[in-house]
């Protein structure tokens, strides 16, 4: 079970939250000019990295707000939390998923946010 | 005891050959589907000259980490005859590779909880028979004839309100199966190399002509891509992406008991499904973990809620005690269908998106995969599961019948 640090509640349980896949990815701006293989690219196709992934998160049994979320797909290691909106915090551009992370909301040792 | 004592090594079923420099086909992962995948271009397209690289060993994936669930009972026509057409083949298989890889035929029940589940069940019961696909839908009382250590009192959170049962379906040890392959392929030239962990391809162009591994460059006119939950990973090394989502399924098995359950019971409303092994052992799987991950295992809530399911439901079994736990890497599609085609590299395909319950496909998806890799055109029956279909609309949504369960 993971303990995940909402931003607004501290460390919670797992089971209190919901997944939401992929962060960052906006609805396109002009849906009706999108190719075919474009609508598909922004319905199916999301990243599936291999190392630190940005998601989102929902606290829905708790503050019921959104939150995106830095972690590792393989040791599970919870990196940083950030509000929707903002960039990732481990770089400074968005597009690959591969480059070490260098932390700036820096999660404590219990977990927690504040 | 002095060595003297101990018994002759068994025989080897397979090689341990070093990677030659070049082959006319490479299949990269050594699971069911890259092992079936080879003995098929070997034995029905005569390509022998073919290797599989496998970066841990043989069946170390998912292959040996389900719950060996067969059955073909699946909704929609393009879905029903492959999983059917894979049935058919597991029906021959350990004749035609000489193993007794213990094919059960027992049956598969498909339990019913709520309004919507009967009649997505009776539906799909109406579809398979349409498919020759056998199947019969069962009242409560027959659910416990056939089954008599279910629960199907109105006592629990879901009483069970009937179920979908395929009599043909069953299950078989996984990891023979693994085993029977490898032997026949072995004997038909394959050449199948552990530890040799695909790190790149090699292009010319947009065509494929080699691939890197940590044992060197290998030359091969055609590459398959069988690495089930690295697919994506191994699609962004060649520049494509895939329309998969990685997540860790996980399951179970408890000590060994006296034979008490006769068939395979599967229930994706309450997320558990139970058989017991030859051996005695009762083996459970449980449902995905909700999120994406690559770690080999799972969130132990999930593996509580499927307990407290298979207790609710088999009270028999609140004193058998869990043996172990695992979880392997499932690649998820939105349609819950798999991809078997062409890809936008020359000369390289892909198996993938089998998810939660590839290991039915096993015998069908080698057969078309081979077939698709030797022609460079899809066999009739994986021509519907092209990866194009996610641009043209034509998704094959197998959610009822596959969803949570296998
Ligand atoms: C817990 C669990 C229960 C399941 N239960 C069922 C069930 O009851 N019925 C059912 O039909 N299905 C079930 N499945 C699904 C089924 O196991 C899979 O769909 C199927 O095994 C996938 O095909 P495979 O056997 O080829 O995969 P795998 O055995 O995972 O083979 C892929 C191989 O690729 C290798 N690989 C990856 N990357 C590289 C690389 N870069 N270089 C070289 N090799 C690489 C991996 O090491 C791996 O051995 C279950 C899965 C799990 C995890
Ligand atoms: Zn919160």
């Amino acid at each position: 079970m993971l303990l995940i640090p909402c931003p607004n509640c501290g460390p919670r349980d797992e089971t209190e939250f919901h997944y939401g896949g992929q962060a960052h990815v906006a609805y396109p701006e002009n849906p009706a000019e999108l190719t075919d293989r474009e609508w598909a690219e922004y319905l199916f196709y999301r990243d599936n990295t291999k190392g630190a992934f940005a998601e989102r998160w929902l606290h829905s049994t708790g503050c019921r707000q959104w939150f995106n979320m830095l972690r590792d797909t393989v040791t599970y290691d919870i990196q940083a939390v950030y509000p929707m909106g903002q960039p990732r915090p481990d770089k400074e551009n968005t597009a690959t998923g591969t480059t070490a992370p260098t932390v700036t909301t820096p999660v404590s040792p219990e977990g927690a946010i504040k | 005891m002095t060595t003297e004592h101990l018994p002759e090594h068994p025989d080897f079923l397979w090689r341990n050959p070093d990677p030659k420099k070049s082959y006319d086909a490479v299949i990269v992962g050594g699971g069911g589907h890259g092992l079936a995948t080879a003995y098929y271009l070997a034995k029905n397209h005569g390509m022998t000259n073919i290797a599989i690289l496998e970066k841990g060993w043989l069946a170390g994936g998912n292959m040996a980490r389900n719950t060996t669930i067969i059955r073909s009972n699946y909704l929609w026509d393009e879905s029903a005859a492959i999983y059917e057409h894979a049935l058919k083949l597991w029906e021959i298989l350990p004749e035609e590779l000489e193993y007794d890889f213990l094919f059960s035929q027992r049956g598969v029940m498909n339990l019913a909880h709520t309004l919507g589940d009967v009649r997505e069940s009776v539906r799909r019961v109406g579809a398979n028979k349409l498919n020759g696909v056998d199947a019969e839908w069962l009242d409560p009382q027959q659910v416990k004839e056939l089954c008599p250590i279910l629960n199907i009192n109105d006592n629990i959170r879901y009483p069970v309100m009937g179920a979908t049962y395929q009599p043909r379906a069953g299950i078989a040890k996984h990891d023979h199966v693994a085993w029977a392959f490898a032997r026949k392929c072995d004997e038909l030239g394959v050449d199948i190399i552990q530890n040799c962990e695909v790190t790149g391809f090699v292009k010319d162009g947009n065509k494929v002509v080699g691939v890197k591994t940590n044992r060197g460059t290998i030359n091969t006119e055609k590459v398959g891509l069988c690495a089930a939950g690295h697919s994506s990973v191994l699609a962004e090394m060649a520049g494509f992406r895939l329309p998969i989502q990685s997540h860790p399924l996980q399951a179970l098995v408890s000590e060994l008991h006296e034979p008490v359950h006769p068939t395979v019971v599967m229930s994706n409303h309450v997320h558990v499904y139970v058989s017991q092994a030859h051996k005695g052992e009762l083996v459970m799987g449980a449902g995905v973990d909700s999120y994406n991950g690559y770690g080999q295992r799972g969130s132990f809530h999930v593996i509580e809620h499927q307990m407290a399911a298979a207790v609710e439901l088999f009270p028999i079994f609140a004193r058998a005690h869990v043996l172990r736990t695992w979880g392997g890497i499932v690649d998820t599609t939105l349609d819950a269908s798999p991809i078997v085609g062409t890809t936008p590299v020359e000369n390289m395909f892909v198996n993938c998106g089998w998810g939660t319950g590839g290991f039915k496909g096993t015998p069908a998806a080698g057969l078309t995969f081979a077939h698709t890799i030797a022609t460079g055109e899809p066999h009739k029956l994986n021509k519907p599961f092209a990866l194009e279909r996610f641009e043209t609309g034509a998704l094959i949504d197998e959610h009822g019948a596959a969803a949570v369960a296998h």
